[in-house]
Formats: C-alpha cells, structure tokens, sequence
C-alpha cells in the first residue's frame, strides 16, 4: 500500500536536474511520475521509479543527496470532480496533506494521485473505507 | 614517552633565567647586527645591557609583517648568507612574500621543537609519521619531516593533495600519526568513506592539525570519523614554522616552548600588554634563533594565555587555541565577526557538514553575509518546509551567537570546495 518515492536536493543550477536524469537513464531506471517542488536557492525533486534500491544507489554514488519517503498513490476516475471526490474522505479523516501531485495512467481511463500524508495508515483506511484503489507497490513501479 | 626534551619540565624559576639569558643576547645581537632593529631601538632609547629582567621585553618595540617586507627578501637576516642553509617564505597571496632564513643550527633546534610536538601528540620512535602538509616553502611539510627524523620515528613525506593514494599509502604503509590541516584531513574522512576504507583498515592514532583555526566541534568530528587523538599544532614561518606551540593529553591549551619563544598578547589597537587570561594578539620574541631573530613580532592571531599549571607536567605556559586573525576578523554590520565562531554554531547543530564558506556581499550600503552550508542526507527532508525550517534554524543561531543576521543557503554535499591545505572559509565581494 506505501510506496517508496525517492528525494534528490538540488541546487538550482543549470544541468542538475539533466545530471540526475542521466544518471538514471545510465542504470536503465525508468521514471513513473515526478515533481519538483523549489525555492529561490534550492528545488527538490520527488521521483517515483520502477526500481527504487537501484536509484538511491546510483545517485548516492554520484553524491547526490538522496532520502526516500513512504507516499500513497491512488487511483481515481480522470474526470471532472475525480481530485476533489478522493480529497473528501482525507479531509474527513481530518489527514493533514503534505503534498501531491497527479499523473494519468496510459490507457487515460483513469489518473493517480500521489499523497504525502502526515498520517499515512490513517489515509489509507480513509481512502479504502471510501472505496477508492490504494495501489500496490509494485503495480506503481509497474505502470 | 612523556616529553622529548627535559626543558619542557624545567622549574619556571630556571626556565626563567634561562629566557632572561637568551633574551639579552638576543636583543644585543640584533642591535650590533641588523640595521632595522638598531634603528628601531635607538628610538626608544635602549643601549646594549638594557635588559636586566623578562619585564623589559615590554620596552622594546614591536615588529610586524610590513617589516620584513620593507626589508625583502633578506634584510632582516642576522647572520651573513653563507651561514643560512635554508629559505621557508609564505605564499605571498596578500602582498610581498615574506622570507625566513635558518642557521644549521636554527634547523636543528626547530627540528628539536617539533620533535617535542610529536611526542606531546602521544608519538613514539616506532611511529610512522604521514606528513600531508605542503612541503617546499611552506614551513608545514619539511617542519613536520625533520621533526619526525629528529624524535627516530619514520617519516612519510606525502605532501598534500592526491588524497586517494594518501589513503592507499595509510593502510599499506601503516601510518600511525597524521599531520595535515584540520580541514584537510576531515577531507582525507570523506574520501576514506568513499572508496570504503574504514576505520579499521587504518592504524592511525594521532592527528597533528594546525596552520589554521579550528574549533573543539571539528576536533570531535575528526577524532570520531578518523578514530584518533586530535592536537592542535601552532606555528608560523616568521617565528620559526610549526613547533612554536602544541596541545598536550591534556587538550587545555597549547604549550608555548618558552625556551625559544616569550609570548605576549596584547590589545591589537593600543598594542599594551594584556593579562593572562585576556584575550588578544599573539606576540612572539625569538629567543634562540639566529638566521631571523624577531623581537616581538605581531602574529595577527587572536588567543589568551594560560599560566596555570597543566597536569602534564610540562611547566611551559599555555596558549588557547586561535579563535581568529585579527586580519581573517570580518566587520559585518560593525560587528566583528570570525569564521570560526560561526564554524563554532554549525557543528553544534547534529548533521550538519564541517564544510562551510561565508560569503559577504554589501547590496544597497548594506552588509550582507550568507552562510552557506551542506545538506547532509541526515538533515535532508523531501518537504520543502522542514528546509526552511533547518534554514531558520542555522540563521537563528548563528544570529544569537555572532548578533549579525545572515542568509543560509543550503548546498548540494561536495559543492564547496574541498582544501588540500588551508580552507578557504570567506569570499568578500565587497568592493572597498
């Protein structure tokens, strides 16, 4: 149900983020969905990946600061109302959301959004109870 | 063994009497020998034999950088060439270089001091003595080496940088006592890390680490990453090189090796004596040198003495370990700041790397200083705002601490630039 994102500091310099990428192209790790979230100095860039052990290796050769961090990714309708109808039973729950961001799933039927909760088990029963699809680990490495 | 030399023990009333001795020859030779010093103290009035106790020293003028430079490269010289066997000067960065010379005998006796600085660090004759200070005209690498032959421990003359075959040679080799710049062998940790040598794979015991300030967190830092007993060496090329001054077992202080040297410190503006105790400028008089003798000459190192007894036994008073230089001291704000007190918050504050630079700006007429620091993997956080809030941290701290505000900028880890010698700790932007 928790699955692994990977966290990379990056100062904001040009070529960083193209460092990183190319280190992941190089150990054939294949990118799910990211953002990157900054400031005037720094940004940090939030990776989902198929194969997470092996990115955190790579970059932390490459001395690259890396931490990883339990996040939730769900599945909802990509419709109209679909964000908002999974954010309800969170904001029931009374779950304080650190962050998210959303990518569609290739046959475009539906979209995930991917949470950084404070209470991550307490999400989880909320978004279930409401019968929405926590995924698995590794069906998100796997799309 | 406990110390090298049986001076180091001697009564202060006999070790007294023997810096009197030494220190009326000295002044008296300068005045007969060198032109500059025989000007200087007809100004104030001394005629040879003016010298009746250690309280006269006071008397006597001061020397400074500017005046060996006035007198490049050898005017100062006490003796004639052919009696000079060596030349050290320094870099020569911040205007002229200034230049030493040394006697056979100037050598022998340096070599005598830093063999006393070894055995202080705990060394022995079996040790083997891995000398990564520069060597050539900086005093640091051929001081260490010398000393280490002089005690009959083995030296490794590796020089500095091309730090992963320091680290090969360490544990073929065996290296049992380190002497670099403290921020250079917090560099040789990292790069042991790296290449997966751990602390087992290595022998060292002991660290010599000087040529630049330091604080007591960085001492921790090193002893725990490297496994060794840290100590603090002092010198500089005008007095005699490394040698002048080590810390003990102990670690309260660094013993000043009277029998060549009288310290003094005093107030840097008025130049007046200062208590043991007060901090301020380090002043140093040769004593028993013959190539360069330097009648109170002013360091620009900021520290205090200590004359209470020190367990040790060795009865050579102590110096604190230089907080700064009054000319590394910045002016932010009107308020004097040292890089090493901000070191000082940083270390204290867990996760934080020891890899630190300050950047000053003045941006509308007004100072600014950033602080720019590592992000460790134990302080990174994927939320931007536990960031903030570490940014906050360190500027807070270091706020209540120096009383200037700063920015902190965090850094991506190996960003700022790794020394091989003496860390390069301020960028002034400031155009004055």
């Amino acid at each position: 149900m928790k699955v692994r994102q990977v966290s990379v500091f990056l100062e904001n310099k040009s070529g960083r983020l193209y460092e990183v990428c190319k280190c992941l192209a190089e150990a054939e790790v294949n990118i799910r969905a990211l953002a990157i979230a900054e400031t005037a100095d720094y940004g940090v860039l939030r990776l989902i990946v198929n194969d997470p052990d092996r990115a955190v290796r790579v970059l932390t050769e490459e001395n690259f600061t890396v931490s990883e961090t339990e996040v939730i990714a769900v599945e909802v309708p990509d419709r109209p109302g679909g964000l908002a109808g999974v954010l309800a039973p969170l904001y029931e729950a009374n779950v304080n959301i650190e962050y998210l961001y959303c990518f569609v799933e290739k046959s475009g039927e539906s979209a995930i959004v991917v949470f950084r909760v404070e209470q991550i088990d307490r999400a989880i029963q909320a978004l279930q109870g409401s019968g929405f699809t926590v995924m698995r680990e590794e069906d998100v490495y796997r799309i | 063994m406990e110390y090298f030399n049986p001076v180091e023990v001697l009564d202060r009333e006999r070790l007294e009497e023997l810096q009197l001795q030494r220190l009326r020859e000295t002044v008296d030779r300068l005045y007969e020998k060198v032109p500059f010093y025989r000007k200087k103290l007809d100004e104030v009035g001394y005629s040879p034999g003016d010298i009746r106790n250690l309280s006269d020293l006071k008397k006597l003028p001061f020397t400074t950088k500017d005046d060996l430079r006035d007198h490049y490269p050898f005017g100062l010289f006490a003796v004639p060439m052919r009696d000079i066997v060596r030349i050290h000067a320094s870099s020569g960065t911040t205007g002229k270089p200034t230049v030493v010379g040394y006697t056979a005998n100037d050598i022998k006796v340096w070599a005598d001091l830093v063999a006393r600085t070894i055995v202080a660090a705990g060394g022995t004759p079996d040790d083997i003595v891995h000398v990564a200070y520069g060597y050539g005209l900086f005093t640091g690498g051929l001081g260490l080496h010398y000393g280490a032959e002089m005690l009959g421990a083995t030296a490794l003359p590796m020089s500095g940088g091309n730090t992963k075959r320091q680290i090969r040679l360490m544990v073929d080799f065996g290296s049992t006592i380190l002497c670099c710049t403290p921020s250079y062998a917090l560099n040789i940790a990292e790069v042991m890390k790296e290449m997966g040598v751990t602390r087992d794979m290595i022998k060292l015991k002991a660290g010599i680490l000087g040529a630049e300030p330091w604080t007591d967190e960085m001492r921790v830092q090193i002893e725990e990453t490297l496994g060794i007993s840290a100590h603090d060496i002092y010198g500089l090329s005008e007095v005699v090189g490394p040698g002048v001054s080590i810390e003990c077992g102990e670690k309260n202080g660094l013993h000043v090796f009277e029998d060549c040297f009288i310290p003094e410190i005093i107030d840097p503006d008025t130049g007046e004596s200062l208590p043991p105790g007060e901090r301020g400028e380090l002043v140093f008089t040769n004593i028993n040198k013959e190539g360069l003798a330097l009648l109170r000459y002013r360091t620009r190192d900021i520290s205090a003495l200590d004359v209470s007894p020190c367990p040790c036994g060795r009865t050579h008073v102590r110096m604190r370990r230089i907080t700064g230089r009054t000319d590394d001291m910045l002016i932010i704000r009107g308020v004097n700041v040292f890089p090493s007190q901000v070191e000082a918050v940083l270390m204290q504050i867990p996760g934080l790397s020891p890899h630190y630079q300050l950047v000053v700006d003045r941006v509308e007429n007004l100072d600014v200083l950033e602080v720019q620091v590592e992000v460790s993997p134990e302080v990174f956080s994927d939320e931007i705002k536990k960031l903030e809030e570490l940014e906050r941290r360190i500027a807070d701290e270091v706020q209540s601490y120096l009383g200037v505000s700063v920015k902190v900028r965090l850094m991506e880890p190996r960003s700022i630039q790794r020394s091989e010698g003496k860390a390069v700790r301020v960028i002034d932007r400031r155009k004055m």
